[in-house]
């Protein structure tokens, strides 16, 4: 079998007394949507910012095509073809929506037109093509989202790391969201998302990954990991599986 | 900090460079049509706060870098020119263009030294000032700069030894000089530079996360700046042919370059020329005024500041597009 796109190996991030990532490993097949979840403080975000190169792991290695990434910059993971958005939002706020977009354009087009033409024609694709000229600042919840997956997918990556984009979203907002992220996989990009709205990662992903209090405890198809015993007792607590089982036993 | 929308995208030539040549072009005229030399002199003086301003604000108006201490950059620039001079012999066209370099030089070890360390905010703004002062301390101390009497340029007024009997000339020069760093702002407001520049100020950990090597965008921008700043320390230093540790390192010029963008308008090309016309036009004036009352002019200076942050938090500038914006959506609704 051909590498993966992105393998990290038993990476581990410890900030003082806290180990937040504990030996995680996982593995994102080219052309996939994988899934990251877990409950609340299992360290998803942590190890997005490892995997994006905002912080360095303790332990562990990181591989994006074979290639060990775990020194590099940002800037330079974001150039080798890895993109993120934040959980919370980061517009450049004093800026408009195409100059939003054509700062992440600028990674592969250096002249100033290609890149405001590049910008105009993801908007397109998500969704924000009349809010071109709208001050970023002014964009709804939803409108702020889209624009965080605007910019990330004008770098044009291979890889794209989403930070719960659906987070804060009402239910319809979710079902505009949702077909934007899989048109983005049918159009090639790889995606490993974190994300909370499980009715979406149950439609989107091919794998799961479940992390909990820094340790990986589950992967596989979705609804196989969701009847998952320590997964179940990872959210609901000790004991909650054998409850569950029991009562669905006796209401047969 | 959120800096002002810019203007529309994809703006032809014309749109871009015609404002400033047309500007260029009517303050050329101005030594056609008064040849007092208090008012060339108050005009001269104006144009080189505006230079040095223009250098503030490409660090600080578009990268979101505020610098108190760009007195450093202007001191090497006019110390540069008086010492390479007096001291070297060189001749003083090349050692305004060494004095540049030098400045440049200055901008990008502090820079390399502060974003290094990752220093932000209040700590960039502080460690500028202390390079400041310690420049100042040393200028005033070192022998070879002169020591607390300064450093004198020859009079020999001749063109090659860029001096001139005309304070016209002096003016045109100045007025070549901002010009030309109008243009270079427009142009790196037209540049991917330009764009990450805005970005890092707007939002570092966004810019990097899209591909931006911040640190390095800002140590260009910072040695940008130095090299416009010090431009207009070395202009301030041939035209008065003397310098000293307070008039080139002291605080007055880093208050003053960081003064007019903000009241022009931060992060756009024309803030810092409308704002040391604007001060120095209301310095001249209420000079004029209330000759007899000292300090009358830095009162207003500092009233003038307090309303401008007040009421034009986007400078003279902004505040002109918001009230035209203003008028626009009124008389749509």
């Amino acid at each position: 079998m051909s590498e993966p796109l992105l393998r990290v190996e038993a990476v581990s991030k410890r900030f003082g007394g806290l180990l937040a990532v504990d030996a995680a490993s996982l593995v994102v097949e080219a052309g996939g949507i994988t899934g990251l979840i877990g409950p609340n403080g299992a360290g998803k975000t942590t190890l997005f910012t490892l995997v994006s190169g905002f912080e360095k792991p303790t332990t562990g290695r990181i591989l994006f095509k074979g290639r060990d990434v775990g020194a590099l910059a940002p800037h330079e993971r974001a150039a080798l073809g890895v993109a993120r958005t934040f959980q919370i939002v980061q517009p450049f706020a004093g800026l408009s929506v195409r100059e939003n977009i054509a700062v992440g354009a600028h990674l592969r087009h250096p002249r100033r037109d290609d890149a405001l033409g590049k910008a105009e024609a993801v908007a397109e694709r998500v969704g924000l093509a009349d809010r071109l000229d709208a001050p970023a600042s002014g964009l709804t919840v939803v409108g702020r989202k889209r624009l965080e997956l605007a910019r990330a997918l004008a770098t044009e990556p291979e890889l794209l790391l989403l930070d719960e984009v659906l987070a804060g979203l009402n239910p319809s907002e979710v079902r505009d969201i949702v077909p934007i992220i899989r048109d983005l996989r049918h159009s090639g990009v790889t995606i490993l998302m974190v994300e909370h709205v499980m009715q979406a990662v149950m439609s989107l992903c091919d794998t799961v990954y479940v992390l909990a209090q820094g340790r990986m405890i589950a992967e596989g198809p979705p609804a196989a990991v969701t009847r998952d015993p320590a997964v179940i007792e990872a959210y609901l607590g000790h004991g909650a599986a054998a409850r569950l089982a029991a009562r669905e036993a006796a209401h047969g | 900090m959120t800096g002002p929308v810019n203007t529309s995208p994809r703006t032809s030539l014309l749109a871009a460079y015609g404002p400033i040549l047309a500007v260029a072009l009517v303050l050329a005229l101005l030594p056609l049509a008064t040849t007092a030399n208090t008012v060339l002199n108050a005009m001269v003086l104006a144009l080189l706060i505006a230079l040095a301003g223009q250098g503030w604000n490409i660090l600080g108006g578009y990268g979101g870098q505020f610098s108190f201490g760009h007195a450093v950059f202007f001191g090497t620039g006019a110390y540069a020119v008086a010492l390479l001079q007096s001291r070297l012999g060189l001749n003083a066209y090349l050692a305004f263009g060494a004095a540049v370099a030098i400045g440049a030089a200055v901008g990008a070890a502090i820079g390399f030294l502060s974003f290094r360390s990752g220093l932000r905010g209040s700590y960039f703004a502080l460690v500028t000032l202390a390079f400041a002062e310690v420049f100042r301390i040393v200028a005033n101390a070192s022998p070879w700069t002169g020591g607390a009497s300064g450093a004198l340029i020859k009079l020999d007024m001749r063109p090659e030894n860029f001096q001139f009997a005309s304070r016209a000339t002096f003016f045109w020069i100045a007025l070549a000089l901002v010009t030309a760093a109008l243009v270079a702002t427009r142009m790196m407001e037209r540049s991917r530079f330009g764009a990450y520049l805005v970005a890092i100020r707007e939002n570092e950990d966004a810019a990097k996360a899209l591909g931006v090597n911040t640190f390095r965008v800002k140590l260009q921008a910072i040695t940008a700046s130095a090299a416009v700043t010090a431009a207009a320390g070395a202009f301030y230093a041939q035209y008065f042919l003397f310098v000293d540790a307070n008039i080139a390192f002291g605080t007055w010029i880093s208050v003053e370059a960081l003064l007019v963008p903000i009241v022009g308008g931060l992060g756009t090309v024309f803030g810092p020329l409308i704002g040391a016309l604007a001060l120095h036009g209301l310095a001249e004036a209420t000079k004029a005024l209330a000759g007899r009352l000292p300090g009358a002019d830095l009162a207003l200076y500092g009233a003038l500041l307090v309303l401008a942050i007040a009421f034009a938090p986007n400078g003279v500038q902004g505040l002109f597009n918001r009230l035209k914006g203003g008028f626009s959506t009124r008389r749509a609704a």
